[in-house]
This record gives C-alpha cells, structure tokens and sequence, in this order.
C-alpha cells in the first residue's frame, strides 16, 4: 500500500526533498513523501485481501488525520 | 501521620530515554516509583498515576508512538485512563497516548524541519485537569523542550471542541514548532490524561536551570495521593 500526507497537510520532508532536488538543478515545484509498505496476506481472494488490508491501514498503518492511503492489490 | 509516598508507574519502552529523569523528578517530589517494562500486561492495584516517559519508542518506526500504542502495558494503560486515574505522557509518552487514541489529535515534524532543543514558556490554559488544578490560567512555567515531532495539529472541528471544553491545557508563548494554536499539552475531556511535548521532569532542579516542571508534577502527585486515599490505601 502507499500512504502519503494527506492533500493541505504540511509535509516537511517533501519540502526538504523538493529544495533539495532544486539545488541540484531540477525543475521540481512540489514533492511529497510517504511510505510504500509491502505486504504478503493469507486470503481467500482479492477482494478479501484489499478488506484486509484496509483494516490494517485504518488500525495501524496509516493515521486517517494526516495522512491517505492506497491499496494495490495482486496476486504473490 | 508517617510521610506516604504514592506510586507512580513510569513505563520503559525499547526506545525510552527520559525514563529515569522522570523517576529521580517524581521521587524528589514525594512519589514512590514503580518501574514497568512494555511487556508487562497487569499493572499493580496501588497504583495512584502513570507516566509514559520521552524518548524514541520502538525507533519511532512507522510514526512516533504507533508501535508502542500497541504494547502489551497498553491495555492496563487504558483501563487505568478509564478508571479515572492520572496519566500523563510527556514528549514521546504524548505521542502514544495520541496513537493510542486516549488524546485528541497528532504529533507531526516541526515545520522548521529541525530538531528543536530549548527552555520554552509556556502558559496554562485550564486549571480543569488534576495536574495543574493548583496553577492559575495565564500562569506561565518555564520548561525546555527536546523533540523533532513536536507539532500538534488536529482538524478544526475537533480543535474548537478542545478549546471550548478546556482540553487544550499548555500553550506556547510563542510558536515554537508549527503547533496549530500553539498548543503544548492537551487532556482527554475528564481531565484525567494529558499529554505535553516539554518535559517537566527535566526540570526540577534550580542547580540545573528552570523549575517550571515542579508545579505540573506535584499536581501528578497530588491526584496520585488522593486517588490512593480515596480507595484507602494511603
């Protein structure tokens, strides 16, 4: 899953990646930084999986107030 | 009467670093200590109050505070919170008790992108909480402040229910890390738990520097002593 900052959220590390990248000469005018998190899930099917795994999001991996998060589901 | 000292749980996760300041500022201050690891899941029945001391829980891995919301102590924790004992989470402890759900709102990276090291004033907001209902609202205490997630932030509905209910407790008196309000320390709506980014622990000691710590722990005391008495163990 990808977990990023939340749109309007202040995200400090994607402001020191962006100026950093444009001290190097890079035309970048915004960045963001989250976390990708690979996981492997026991599950009947996709479907069951994806519910799964938006548990976790909701319970652990991510933080609804500051962040959003994206499920990308397939087979191992 | 003989001096009664209550006591207070100071809890050591992997990570915790404040720990023992916290011991020595709540001994010098008339509390008995109890040390508790994160794998302990019972806590003692004479407890009077809680602290979850500062530091680095688990690497901060995750989010700071996410992981040990999730330690085996957590659901004595919780369940002392719930019986209306004192718990109160200092830097990273206030991380947890947010992870945890048992304080409103979050703890992001300074908007200065810097870890942040300085004495700091701060000024009491409400009396309404055990650990400064002998403090004065406008009071201010100085005390340092040691983190690089320092910066509360929670959405604005919920952040006008705080104020209107007294729950925003400490505030800055001028922005330090990017803290919407400027808030330093907020409560749960009983009063019981709160969570602050300075570290009253560090100080306590005039040899050392500011002494603005002593009033908010004496409090912490105070609200052990009594809960011990009110259930007749002290």
């Amino acid at each position: 899953m990808l977990i990023r900052p939340k749109a309007g959220i202040l995200d400090p590390q994607g402001e020191a990646v962006q100026a950093s990248l444009a001290a190097l000469g890079f035309a970048v005018t915004s960045a963001r930084v989250g976390r990708l998190v690979d996981l492997e899930v026991d599950a009947d099917d996709e479907a069951a999986a994806h519910a799964e795994v938006e548990r976790m999001c909701a319970e652990l991996l991510a933080n609804p107030l500051i962040e959003s998060f994206e499920i990308v589901t397939g087979p191992a | 009467m003989t001096e009664l000292r209550p006591r207070i749980a100071v809890i050591t996760f992997p990570g915790s670093n404040d720990d023992v300041d916290a011991r020595l500022a709540l001994e010098q201050l008339g509390a008995e200590v109890v040390p508790v690891w994160h794998a302990t899941t019972e806590l003692a029945a004479d407890l009077g109050g809680i602290v979850l001391p500062g530091g680095f829980s688990y690497g901060d891995y995750l989010r700071c505070g996410a992981i040990a919301r999730v330690a085996p102590v957590m659901g004595a924790v919780r369940a002392f919170a719930a019986d209306g004992g004192p718990v109160l989470g200092i830097c990273n402890g206030f991380q947890i008790l947010c992870e945890a759900g048992l304080l409103p709102g979050v703890l992001r990276a300074n908007r200065q992108l810097e870890f942040l090291c300085a004495d700091v004033t701060v000024v009491v907001e409400s009396d309404g909480t055990p650990f400064t209902a002998a403090l004065t609202p406008g009071e201010e205490l100085v005390i340092p402040i040691k983190h690089g997630e320092g910066n509360w932030v929670t959405d604005p509905a919920l952040h006008a229910e705080l104020v209107e209910r007294g729950q925003v407790v400490l505030r800055y008196a001028e922005d330090v890390n990017g803290s919407l309000d400027r808030v330093a320390g907020v409560a749960n709506e009983e009063g019981n738990v709160l969570g602050l980014m300075p570290h009253p622990e560090h100080a306590v000691d005039p040899l050392l520097g500011p002494t603005g710590g002593v009033p908010l722990l004496q409090g912490l005391v105070a609200a052990a002593h009594e809960r011990l008495a009110g259930a007749g163990v002290a």
